[in-house]
């Protein structure tokens, strides 16, 4: 049972305040419809055979998707910067990491201005400080 | 009657269920994360657990983007380890506990909560993680499953204050089962990461441990943290700590720490763990720790 105030947040200020995060993508309502088929896509690599299937022939695979070319593009070129800004997920496109047999370390250091042995090394000396990183316009 | 005895919070990094499996669990890099939880390992063997209430989140494992449950209930006999994509992981199958399932169900739909019952699905690593920290590597696990899946990867997942007002319904219908039984709930997932985009990488070794902080004693202030500061201060994957406070919210209005362990790095995240006694006033007794009864023996 609720026993506080349960006051309803406005909906276009919650979302608002998602875009001066700075370097992050939040998976909105709007973010997970634009992306549902290449995380769907993404999911169905969790089969073996899908995986070999793409391993085979990746642009015959990714064509049997309802995915825009920008889509494919982003998933072929395994730029996934691009492809969390056209709605894929970490957690799906994770999928895409282990069937090509890179940690997924070395995934998410793709996505920074870092090599993977620099992103390790940022991670040993105790990660990213969220020094000047919590919003842009506040530039804090 | 059923009892809550006990609250669990920790960390269920993948790469721990690796180093688990293949015997890495006490080298260089992972041996500080494990010894953090030799103290847990002992004092479960003592408390014996009945059941546990192991509240995580699926990696598009069991669920996909078909459907997204925002609080989802394993009400089933009995749960395999999930094809993350590289195999199942080699841990035992997870036994259900479907008689105190359905009852918390029924109880937590009467209690208002929508929740979704699950009586078939496999388990990824939000679950079997946790199960190998705290009980190692049995050949059974030790004490029944209740599985609860929370969706903390589309937006908006739950508040705070949702979550802590769950563990209390939670708890409420623990109490009203008939059964005696030794219950804990875990809330696994966290604490400061972020998996994607430029701001990868980021920790907040502070926030946290206000964090760890909050969750003693009899402040309930946790609960009303919004969504933007978990992502602001740790990063896009911390939000996973709301599902830290359905456990809080269950151990009743003031609770205690037993132990307590936070390190930097595991793969991309910092890993955080805590052993909470509730501490309430309402009859239970739950002085003296599982651990002095280890040595006893």
């Amino acid at each position: 049972m609720i026993t506080e105030d349960p006051r309803h947040q406005d909906i276009h200020e919650y979302l608002a305040e998602f875009e001066d995060i700075p370097g992050t993508r939040v998976f909105t309502a709007k973010r997970a419809r634009q992306g549902y088929h290449i995380n769907q896509f993404a999911m169905s690599l969790m089969k073996a055979e899908n995986r070999e299937r793409f391993k085979a022939d990746e642009r015959a695979y990714l064509d049997e998707w309802p995915l825009s070319e920008e889509q494919k593009q982003a998933v072929l070129a395994r730029d996934y910067n691009k492809c969390l800004d056209l709605g894929g997920n970490v957690y799906f496109l994770s999928k895409l990491f282990s069937t090509d047999g890179i940690p997924f370390a070395e995934a998410v250091s793709t996505m920074t201005d870092m090599s993977f042995p620099e992103y390790r090394e940022m991670m040993m000396k105790g990660g990213r400080s969220p020094e000047g990183l919590r919003s842009i316009k506040e530039k804090r | 009657m059923a009892r809550i005895t006990a609250g669990v919070a920790s960390s269920h990094v993948p790469l721990l269920g690796v180093a688990s499996d293949f015997g890495k669990d006490r080298d260089d890099y992972f041996g500080p994360i494990f010894a953090g939880y030799d103290w847990t390992r002992e004092w479960e063997k003592a408390e014996k657990p009945d059941v546990v209430i192991l509240v995580y989140n699926d990696h598009a494992s069991a669920f996909d983007m078909k459907i997204i449950p925002t609080f989802a209930i394993g009400c089933g006999e009995r749960y395999k380890s999930a094809d993350e994509g590289w195999g199942p992981r080699a841990v035992p199958d997870v036994e259900g506990h479907p008689d105190l399932a359905w009852h918390i169900a029924q109880s937590l739909i009467l209690d208002e909560f929508d929740m979704t019952i699950i009586n078939e699905m496999d388990v990824d690593h939000g679950l079997t993680v946790p199960l190998s920290m705290m009980f190692g590597k049995p050949e059974a696990w030790p004490c029944r499953v209740v599985p609860l899946a929370v969706n903390v990867v589309t937006y908006p997942p739950p508040s705070g204050n949702r979550c802590w007002a769950l563990g209390e319904a939670i708890r409420k219908a623990v109490e009203s089962f008939p059964e005696d039984l030794n219950v804990q709930v875990w809330g696994t997932g966290g604490m400061s990461h972020q998996l994607q985009g430029p701001r990868a990488g980021l920790i907040n070794r502070e926030w946290d441990n206000r964090f760890l902080d909050g969750l003693i004693g009899e402040s309930d202030h946790l609960r009303r943290i919004p969504h933007i500061e978990y992502l602001r201060e740790t990063g896009s994957e911390g939000i996973e700590m709301v599902m830290w406070l359905i456990m809080r919210g269950a151990l009743g209005r003031k609770t205690r720490a037993l132990h307590r362990h936070y390190h930097v790095p595991c793969s991309n995240t910092a890993i955080g763990h805590l052993v909470l006694r509730p501490d309430n006033g309402e009859g239970l007794d739950m002085t003296g720790s599982g651990v002095t009864a280890v040595a006893a023996e």
